[in-house]
């Protein structure tokens, strides 16, 4: 409660702040301020270098930090299509391969001809051919880290069990969140006798979200569950586990729901087909829009900082950044938590045994 | 919504979805089944272990209570051991005595009873002793018939001063 109104004040205070700024840097802060929502907006997408941070010399030459990654195309006329991303040089040159030329415009990757042409429509989109994008690109390589970290981290645990029947090191920290999964989450949502086939996913998505969700604060910043992409993906292997693992029950409730009256059931049926494919939706943009939220507000107030250049705007500004990533903290657990919840709820309403409603 | 889909990148969620799954998989046998199994083994263990202790618990107490139990019966037929004990050897005692006063009693009356019939004896024979000594008097005197008067008082003297009596 208190923290649900912390944010409140948070945010509110912080409207007031930007648009007091906005008033008093009309004039001299609009391109600082460009800049800054752009680099929020920048931050928040998907690229095709694993850039940490760039800057312009003196000669106005933007510097770029990072590593290139591999492109991976398919197209329907050259197939497949796999360089290094540094060909593009971060969008400013067009790159070649086997006869085949392509841009990066705006995070895409658009097929062009070998001047680099892009036309566009009336809305200003870009109307050149899009070719399957199936790069390496920065989350995806973060992803692949995280995978990787979580295989090393619990499979050393595991192989602690075989020695002793306690757990060691990080296992100790490790083991009391697996419980509370077990514990908490799966066995009061899904029952003693089900819980045991779904908990590899939930523990599995638990950690994963948990783990991308904080890894997206650090400085390093690659935030991946803002990506609708990855929720997208998460909630349909939770819809995919529900629908193949239901019983006879769960779909007798959506389909013939007992004990109302007849026209009623014909009602009810769509309405409960249609909650099907609603609840995972709901996890996928429940998760995608907390993190992104808290994104956007947190980095709009670290820009504030740049914005008011005086004692008690800047100050102000990192006190409430830091309040506020804090909160973040609590939400990047909170998220992992609630998905991890639903899921199993959802799980449990799959695998629900009785007769009596 | 349009920027939503705008920005969805399909390469992402294809990545995604491969890396999950596979990640599932693969924690799922190498870590989530071994952890898993591996606490639930101990959790049985403690509870295994905290059941045989109360179950040894209880064992124990119904223990103290049947040493409590027997160690009371034990004392409670000793003393009734020792009762009958003691009511034996009063009664023995008794008996003996009874028996001792009549068999004194008994020796005494036979005593008594042999002492008379040796008085009665002695006095028949006394009696007769007497009808003897009366009738030789009486055949002696009887005999000295015609003699003086004189003669029979001394007679008679002489005879009375020959028996004597016993």
């Amino acid at each position: 409660m208190f923290l649900v109104s912390f944010v409140s004040m948070a945010q509110h205070h912080g409207n007031e702040h930007a648009q007091h700024a906005a008033k008093e840097t009309e004039e001299s802060g609009s391109s600082l301020k460009k800049d800054i929502k752009d680099f929020i907006g920048h931050h928040l997408l998907d690229s095709h270098d694993f850039g940490l941070f760039s800057y312009e010399d003196d000669h106005g030459k933007e510097i770029h930090f990072g590593a290139p990654l591999p492109v991976i195309l398919f197209d329907s006329e050259s197939g497949l299509n796999v360089f290094s991303s540094s060909k593009f040089h971060h969008g400013e040159e067009v790159a070649e391969n086997n006869g085949s030329y392509f841009k990066l415009y705006h995070g895409k990757i658009y097929k062009t001809d070998a001047a680099g042409t892009i036309s566009y429509d009336e809305h200003h989109h870009a109307t050149n051919e899009k070719p399957l994008d199936f790069s390496i690109t920065k989350n995806v390589a973060f992803i692949f880290l995280v995978g990787l970290f979580m295989f090393l981290v619990f499979t050393k645990m595991a192989k602690n069990y075989k020695t002793s029947a306690l757990p060691k090191g990080f296992g100790r920290l490790l083991e009391p969140l697996i419980l509370y999964v077990r514990d908490e989450i799966a066995i009061p949502n899904i029952g003693h006798k089900q819980y045991r086939k779904y908990m590899s996913y939930l523990l599995t998505v638990f950690f994963f979200v948990w783990i991308v969700n904080l890894l997206g604060l650090t400085p390093v910043g690659i935030n991946v569950t803002n990506n609708i992409a990855v929720t997208l993906s998460l909630s349909l292997i939770t819809y995919l586990l529900t629908t193949f693992t239901a019983n006879k029950n769960y779909w007798k409730h959506i389909f013939w729901m007992p004990g109302v009256p007849t026209p009623m059931k014909f009602l009810l049926a769509p309405i409960e087909l249609l909650g099907t494919i609603i609840k995972p939706f709901s996890l996928m943009i429940r998760l995608y829009a907390n993190i992104t939220a808290g994104h956007i507000v947190l980095m709009s107030i670290i820009g504030m900082m740049f914005i008011f250049k005086n004692w008690i705007g800047s100050p102000l500004s990192f006190g409430l950044a830091f309040a506020l990533s804090l909160l973040e903290l609590l939400v990047a657990a909170l998220q992992a938590y609630i998905f991890t919840m639903l899921s199993a709820l959802y799980f449990g309403s799959a695998v629900e045994e009785h007769d009596d409603h | 919504m349009e920027k939503l889909i705008e920005q969805f990148s399909l390469g992402l969620f294809f990545w995604q979805s491969v890396l999950f799954v596979a990640l599932v998989l693969l924690l799922k046998k190498f870590a989530w089944k071994p952890i898993l199994e591996a606490v639930n083994d101990r959790e049985e263990g403690i509870k295994d272990a905290l059941e045989s202790a109360e179950a040894a618990k209880k064992e124990m107490q119904s223990l103290t209570a049947d040493n409590q139990r027997i160690l009371k019966e034990a004392r409670a037929e000793r003393d009734s051991l020792l009762k009958d004990a003691r009511e034996i050897k009063e009664k023995i005692i008794a008996e003996a005595k009874e028996e001792a006063q009549e068999e004194a009693s008994a020796i005494i009356d036979s005593a008594k009873a042999a002492i008379e019939v040796e008085k009665k004896a002695a006095i028949s024979e006394l009696k007769t002793q007497v009808a003897h000594l009366s009738i030789e008097i009486a055949e002696k005197v009887v005999k000295r018939e015609l003699a003086s008067k004189d003669d029979q008082l001394a007679l008679v003297d002489k005879i009375l001063g020959e028996v004597t009596l016993n």
